[in-house]
């Protein structure tokens, strides 16, 4: 082969023919004359034939002129939103950590609608290749202003050229990348000239090869020309670029740690059936219990306190004696900003048959820990319904008529069992004590699961069994 | 397997039951219990959790786990897939298969973050632009959280296509006693998919035809697709419908008291019955219509300004009156007033 020939000849990564190109010319990419595009292609092409990682390899086309870079590439290629790239890309590179991945985006991509993603996909180091072309316009939808355009330099959308003051300053990615710690390799280079073409060829392989190699995130930003764009002839290119871009944008490498980095693996593992199981927590048979009797063939109840004194689990620990005893439950918690204002409460339905709305709006059963929620819903249990209430802290003994109502010593009871903590858990027991249609059983199980601690079950233990000594004596006298 | 399980748990987990093998996400309430339960349990699997630096980074993530070839989920409420919006639409036009979760809050704007249902214009005329359709399916327990998030992977891939999965901050929130099915094989063919292999190197996803004739060939393939699920997929659950003389339809979380409120109309002598659509698109319209020309009181309650109701004039077509309650702001639609509308629609 002649020198020309190796010069002028297609790399075996980028297609024979430009079949997904519309239109008779499958020969010809789709790019202006003198734009940079080609040039950069056909060095990445290059390199992927080189590092032999065509197979592995996956691009993802941008929006702006490349949108295309799918016509050419022979890998394989996903076609994305604005800006997206290098989300996408996060997502191809975790389902197959052996892909080699590269992100190609333009100006208006990749550093205005796309800031976020590229910033964040860089910080995460993810396994991917940027290239970023940069020539400082919006080409494909038709020459405006990009975050990368020269003071002064006028376009569509800065007729009378950018202004730093309106539009802020042309912005410095490779800079801005390379503060990251996680990325490995940061280069600006440009193709306007031989000299320069030769030096992004070196550049592109590298941050290639660092990802064939494990090391993770790089990026090179290579300055573009425009002609189209800019209004020049492609012979004023270089010109241009030499007096108006390089001063601006800085060529180098602002980071390269190849050599002293390990690499990253984010390699999948898979589960056995077993194990997806174990860590669901569905590895073991669920307790079933019979009721003792009928109380709660239908009941709605309310618990309701401060944040901080067990009011939701309480609420679960009913739940789940019901449904271990064959009951339909709900439960439903207040939520969001309620729960940290100070105060908390939560639905509990018992029912033999299926539920309906899990709102209780008359409880049968209102426990209320503190005064506010006491003063909040006393008013709404429902004739013939049970208060029961933490006499510890509410001094003043609630008054209304046609319920019954029972103050409770939970925080001393609780205390007595070793941790007024414990105040929920002794409620708990007063309620199965008072109602008696629960098991120690089906109590020691739902304690069990709640806390798994020996030492906090024990004391829970003697806090419940004191609470459910407690109701029984107050509901039967003995 | 049963648990006691938070509706936002149980879809996490039935999606993992599922074989999804990857979660991305950006935390909201009331949906943030999807992320928390996906990121404790995805990497003990092995599988990948990621908080994504926005909403749209996170479906975007998504896409690409999707042109990977993998079962992938994503999860939020109405600002959040505000935001998705233009993700679902290239999702969609790709045709990817993936699951979003939409946990609705009240909006519009910030709104709040207690129960609505007002993202059902958003998701089930789809979010985002251009013709095209997502499946909806509509959960009113946790049981159907899980068992929703299975059915909804396994549509994903047979129709290729995002399925969403439209709930409300109260089956979010709440606990219920829910039954596990065993693992499901995951193992669906998809040679289509871009895996960075020797056998997917010529494999191509995209959503651009730049030409017209082209992408007038893909939007009739679409159309001609969404026909199909249409047909084949629409579900409902009817209570108490054989004798109703008034049919109330709704679905999540209104559903639930909508069930209560039938109880109580029959003891006072009003034989109410509730249609439940269980797809939101396609909209159980075989289903209604069925019940329609023998019912001649159909009533809709929804948490929404008349958006399920829209749906239900559509598919009835004959002009006759629809009754209608509703409430807002993250305010339940009570019992009692939802039954003194039905009373009154009635005329008793």
């Amino acid at each position: 082969m002649t020198l020309m020939e190796k010069i002028i000849k297609k790399p075996s990564t980028m297609y024979a023919q430009f079949e997904r190109k519309p239109g008779a010319d499958k020969e010809n990419t789709h790019y202006c004359p003198g734009c940079g595009h080609g040039i950069i292609h056909k060095i990445i092409a290059e390199a992927m034939e080189e590092l032999g990682i065509a197979d592995r390899t996956v691009l993802i086309s941008p929006v702006g002129c490349s949108v295309f870079a799918y016509y050419y590439f022979d890998c394989g290629n996903i076609q994305v939103a604005h800006g997206r790239a290098p989300a996408v890309a996060t997502g191809v590179t975790r389902s197959n950590a052996d892909n080699l991945l590269i992100s190609y985006q333009g100006d208006g991509d990749l550093a205005a609608i796309g800031t976020a993603e590229i910033i964040h996909a860089a910080n995460r180091g993810e396994k991917m290749t940027v290239f970023f072309v940069n020539n400082s316009i919006y080409g494909m939808t038709g020459g405006q202003m990009a975050p990368t355009t020269l003071i002064g330099q006028k376009t569509a959308t800065t007729p009378f050229g950018r202004n730093a003051l309106n539009e802020g300053n042309p912005m410095k990615i490779a800079e801005m990348i390379s503060i990251l710690d996680s990325p490995v390799y940061v280069a600006r280079t440009s193709v306007h000239d031989i000299r320069h073409i030769m030096q992004t060829r070196k550049a592109v392989k590298k941050a290639l090869q660092a990802q064939r190699d494990g090391k993770g995130f790089a990026l090179v930003e290579i300055l573009a020309p425009c002609p189209s764009g800019w209004k020049i002839s492609p012979q004023q290119n270089a010109e241009w670029v030499e007096k108006n871009v390089l001063p601006v944008f800085a060529l180098g490498e602002f980071k390269d740690e190849i050599a002293q980095r390990d690499g990253v693996s984010r390699a999948r593992t898979t589960a056995t059936q077993a194990e997806l199981l174990a860590v669901l927590g569905l590895d073991s048979e669920e307790h079933v219990f019979s009721p003792r009797n009928e109380v709660f063939s239908r009941m709605g109840i309310l618990s309701a306190g401060f944040g901080g004194q067990g009011i939701m689990m309480l609420g679960q620990m009913l739940s789940l004696l019901g449904m271990r005893h064959g009951l339909s439950v709900t439960w439903l918690p207040s939520y969001g900003p309620e729960m940290r204002g100070g105060t908390a409460n939560c639905s509990v339905v018992l029912s033999r048959d299926p539920i309906g709305s899990p709102v209780v709006e008359s409880p049968e059963l209102l426990i209320a820990m503190n005064g506010p929620s006491l003063e909040k819903f006393l008013p709404r249990v429902a004739p013939g319904g049970l208060l029961l209430y933490n006499a510890s802290i509410i001094e003043q003994a609630p008054v209304r008529e046609g319920i019954t109502i029972v103050g409770v010593p939970a925080a001393e009871m609780a205390r007595e069992a070793g941790s007024e903590r414990a105040a929920n858990v002794v409620m708990l027991g007063v309620v199965a004590g008072w109602y008696d249609s629960f098991g120690p059983e089906a109590m020691q199980s739902v304690l069990a699961d709640f806390f798994p601690k020996k030492d906090l079950l024990a004391l829970n233990t003697r806090a419940l069994d004191a609470g459910m000594a407690w109701g029984k004596k107050m509901r039967t006298g003995q | 397997m049963t648990r006691l399980v938070k509706g936002n748990e149980a879809v996490v987990m039935g999606a993992l039951l599922a074989g999804c093998q990857s979660y991305y996400g950006y935390p909201i309430t009331p949906a943030s219990e999807i992320a928390h339960t996906a990121a404790r349990l995805f990497p003990q699997l092995g599988r990948t959790f990621l908080q994504a630096e926005s909403e749209l980074a996170a479906v975007y993530m998504v896409y690409g786990a999707a042109c990977a070839g993998e079962r992938t989920m994503t999860a939020s409420s109405g600002p959040g897939i505000s935001l998705k919006a233009e993700g679902i639409s290239y999702l969609a036009g790709a045709e990817l298969p993936c699951v979003i979760v939409d946990v609705m809050r009240a909006g519009p704007g910030l709104g709040n973050i207690g129960p609505e249902q007002s993202d059902y214009n958003q998701v089930v005329k789809g979010a985002g632009h251009g013709n095209y359709r997502v499946i909806v399916l509509a959960p009113n327990s946790a049981q159907e959280m899980c068992d929703m998030a299975l059915d909804a992977f396994d549509l994903a891939d047979r129709y290729r296509s995002p399925v969403v999965i439209l709930t409300d901050g109260v089956i979010g929130q709440m606990m219920e006693a829910v039954t596990f099915p065993a693992p499901r094989s995951a193992d669906v063919a998809k040679p289509w998919a871009v895996q960075g292999t020797r056998e997917t190197r010529p494999n191509c996803i995209t959503s651009i035809f730049l030409d017209f004739d082209e992408l007038e060939q893909h939007n009739r393939k679409l159309i001609a697709k969404y026909e199909t699920i249409a047909a084949a997929e629409q579900r409902w659950e009817g209570y108490l419908l054989d004798d109703a003389e008034v049919a109330i339809v709704a679905y999540g979380v209104t559903s639930r008291e909508t069930r209560s409120v039938c109880d109580r109309l029959r003891a006072q002598g009003i034989r109410a019955g509730l249609f439940r659509p269980q797809t939101l698109w396609p909209f159980p319209k075989d289903g209604l219509r069925e019940l329609a020309a023998r019912v001649d009181k159909i009533f809709v309650a929804e948490l929404s300004m008349g958006m399920l109701v829209d749906d239900v004039r559509l598919t009835l077509n004959d002009g006759r009156p629809v009754g209608f309650a509703a409430n807002y702001g993250g305010n339940l639609l009570k019992g009692d007033t939802l039954l003194a509308a039905v009373r009154e629609f009635m005329g008793k």
